[in-house]
């Protein structure tokens, strides 16, 4: 503990980290709250919404008559999960090399894959979605998965990379001293020592999967929609479906929200790890 | 019976399987959230009981539905049989052969009876490209108590000066009611068409016979000035975002004293179950000025297109014929009631004794008639299309001139910087097109 902190002081910082994240978290607060009301009733001022609107699950009725749910959530879960797990396969590898064994051009090559990011995925849409054409690829998800993955992937080495970096060279060094070999050094001494980093970089690789809105839409029609397709199906240029379309959200959100909350304490350590020095 | 047979019997029954389902075929509608088609989507069983043909929708936000179609379709992806797009895209994607020309529909189907103005607009060189599945153009729509209360009567055909001094009559801010709201949203399908039939009705047009843009004309200034005013006078806060699904929210909820704009949204207010003015809403044609003899009327479809290149033709001609039929619209009105039937499209429905009883029946066929898509303006154009020009260059323009004038409205600049700055993008996108 570097500072002392009085009581005063500490709830007050309480009390800002409560606004801030209220405000933060209200959109979406606000889409659950509005899931449960009648379409008349989600167009009033809000707080007649909160306390005179009756609540009811009506939205979510028609949700389910209207849509396969089950359809899209499933083709979210193994695209979400695919491509993670593939670009896992191949970044990790990759991350490795780099950071235990960089070559002249290591810092150049991971520039270079972040360069990709900085590419609006609209300049890149009509290639792809000519080689889907060829491969038989658009509505599937395999096509997703690998779309997803090369999507993410430079950001999949990076956040490694730095994970590995904090990895001392010392104690690899002390695991052969020991007569540990590769195999042994990998498995027993490094595993241990990156699964943290692993396991953060996986849980906010699914959550960037799981709500990519420009592949996954322009890439898929009848078969392949996650639950991104689901969502956009509810929203009208002529018409107000505010508590359908916020219906649909919720559900949409609910999983990933979900597997966020349990998971919480990996992902804040994960993208703080290396942070402070 | 050893594994072996079993296997064998499970191998057999699954090819019959197999071969069954091959037989019923399946069509992908790529299609908008709008009630109308929401409606179809659920009656699509009486399709598929009458042809076995099924039926899979993908429905998409608007706009990425443009630009999803419009990748499938440029590359031949094929992934749609069916496409649900409008009266802007119609022409432009006939006549570049990227859609199924549909004149060979059935005798039955009594093409002769879909609205004149519906069929130009949606054919390119004579030939029809798309069905219309509903059509809409614009009107008035009012509150009856409070212009009662103001001492006024709404006449059919007002004028733009008769609106003026109605919204100040109606405004009435200490209880929450603008005098009038209108869009005011940047984007060509929202503000811009709106500002655009708007300018229509002072006698203004989008471009000469020689296709050089008119914004620096005194009709233009005229008509944005009268907007500028009036909404600022008369209508709600922060009007300059406010869209068709804004305003429709404001006028359910008894914030408009009027409201023009697509017919369409006659049934929402009138009704009971989303709108608090249900039984207070009287309808009138889309106003002009004085003297002016075109009025604010737009036109618009949103239709049915075979994508050329799909393996599906005859069955999604069988789909269109179904759902754009006479007997689609009593099919509905069965079901739902005639005031739930899709609007605008074809003549007959408007000759049936039980449509005409519905309120707006008549004001949104005399609206529809009144628009004309190959004469919008009081001068002559070189353009087919009312609030829209039917050119591959307009949505990208217009979305840019109406980002201009909604900045108007939200008072970060003048009408006559906002016009000079209209003028001077359209002029080098034009000249960049090649139309100058």
């Amino acid at each position: 503990m570097a500072r002392a902190t009085t009581p005063r002081r500490k709830a007050f910082n309480t009390a800002l980290a409560w606004a801030v994240g209220l405000v933060i978290f209200f959109p979406i607060l606000w889409i659950v709250v509005l899931s449960f009301k009648t379409e008349g009733d989600a167009i009033r001022p809000p707080l007649e919404v909160l306390f005179d609107a009756a609540w009811t699950v009506e939205s979510y009725g028609v949700v389910q008559e209207r849509s396969n749910y089950v359809k899209h959530f499933s083709n979210s879960v193994i695209i979400a999960l695919g491509s993670t797990v593939l670009g896992l396969l191949v970044a990790v590898p990759a991350a490795w090399s780099m950071a235990f064994v960089p070559s002249r051009r290591t810092k150049d090559i991971l520039m270079w894959m972040l360069s990709t990011k900085m590419l609006p995925a609209v300049g890149v849409l009509y290639p792809i979605y000519l080689i889907f054409i060829k491969l038989g690829l658009l509505d599937t998800r395999t096509g997703l998965v690998i779309v997803l993955m090369l999507i993410n992937l430079p950001i999949i080495v990076w956040m490694l990379y730095t994970y590995f970096r904090e990895i001392p060279g010392e104690i690899l060094e002390a695991a052969r001293m020991d007569g540990a070999g590769l195999r042994e050094e990998i498995l027993y001494v490094l595993t241990p020592m990156a699964v943290p980093g692993i396991a953060s970089t996986l849980l906010l690789n699914v959550i960037l999967a799981w709500n990519e809105a420009f592949w996954t839409l322009n890439l898929t029609a009848a078969n392949a929609g996650p639950l991104t397709a689901f969502i956009a199906s509810y929203s009208s240029p002529e018409g107000l479906f505010y508590a359908k379309l916020s219906a649909a959200s919720t559900m949409a959100i609910a999983p990933i929200l979900i597997l966020g909350w349990f998971s919480q304490r990996q992902l804040v350590r994960g993208l703080t790890f290396g942070a402070v020095k | 019976m050893t594994f072996m047979t079993a296997l064998r019997a499970a191998t057999a029954l699954g090819v019959v399987a197999a071969a069954a389902a091959a037989q019923a075929e399946t069509i992908t509608i790529a299609t908008v959230n709008n009630g109308d088609m929401i409606r179809m989507q659920g009656l699509t069983d009486d399709f598929t009981s009458k042809t076995g043909i099924e039926v899979e929708w993908v429905t998409l936000e608007e706009n990425v539905l443009r630009q999803r179609v419009t990748t499938d379709i440029t590359t031949k992806g094929g992934q749609f049989d069916i496409m649900t797009i409008g009266m802007y895209e119609a022409p432009i994607w006939g006549r570049n052969g990227w859609l199924v020309p549909l004149d060979d529909l059935s005798a039955e189907y009594d093409v002769d009876d879909i609205l004149p103005a519906m069929r130009d607009g949606l054919s390119a060189d004579g030939t029809l490209y798309a069905a219309p599945f509903y059509g809409e153009s614009s009107m008035l729509m009012y509150r009856k108590d409070l212009m009662e209360k103001a001492g006024l009567t709404m006449p059919e055909e007002p004028t733009w000066e008769f609106i003026r001094e109605a919204a100040a009559a109606m405004d009435d801010p200490e209880n929450g009611v603008n005098g009038i709201c209108l869009r005011g949203k940047a984007g060509w399908g929202e503000g811009g068409a709106l500002i655009t039939v708007v300018a229509n009705s002072f006698g203004a047009r989008w471009f000469d016979m020689d296709w050089r843009p008119q914004f620096d004309t005194p009709e233009w200034k005229e008509a944005l000035t009268f907007y500028v005013n009036l909404m600022n006078d008369y209508g709600p806060e922060g009007y300059a975002t406010n869209g068709f699904n804004e305003n429709l929210s404001l006028f359910q909820q008894g914030k408009c004293g009027m409201w023009m704009d697509a017919t369409v949204a006659a049934s929402f207010v009138t009704n009971p179950k989303e709108s608090t003015v249900h039984d207070k809403v009287g309808f009138a044609m889309a106003p002009n000025k004085e003297g002016v003899s075109k009025k604010a009327n737009w036109l618009w479809a949103w239709a049915l297109a075979i994508p050329a290149g799909t393996q599906k033709e005859e069955a999604a001609k069988k789909f269109i014929e179904w759902a754009t039929s006479k007997e689609y619209l009593e099919l509905v009105a069965s079901k739902e009631g005639w005031a739930n039937v899709p609007p605008g499209t074809r003549k007959s429905l408007y000759e049936n004794p039980e449509y005409a009883k519905i309120d707006f029946a008549q004001m949104t066929l005399k609206s529809i008639l009144a628009a004309d898509p190959k004469n919008c303006c009081v001068k002559p154009v070189p353009y087919v299309g009312i609030q829209f020009v039917a050119i591959p260059e307009f949505a990208g323009i217009a979305t840019e001139v109406s980002q201009e004038f909604s900045a108007v409205y939200a008072g970060q600049q003048s009408i006559d910087e906002a016009l000079a700055k209209a003028q001077a993008l359209t002029e080098d996108a034009m000249e960049a097109a090649g139309y100058r």
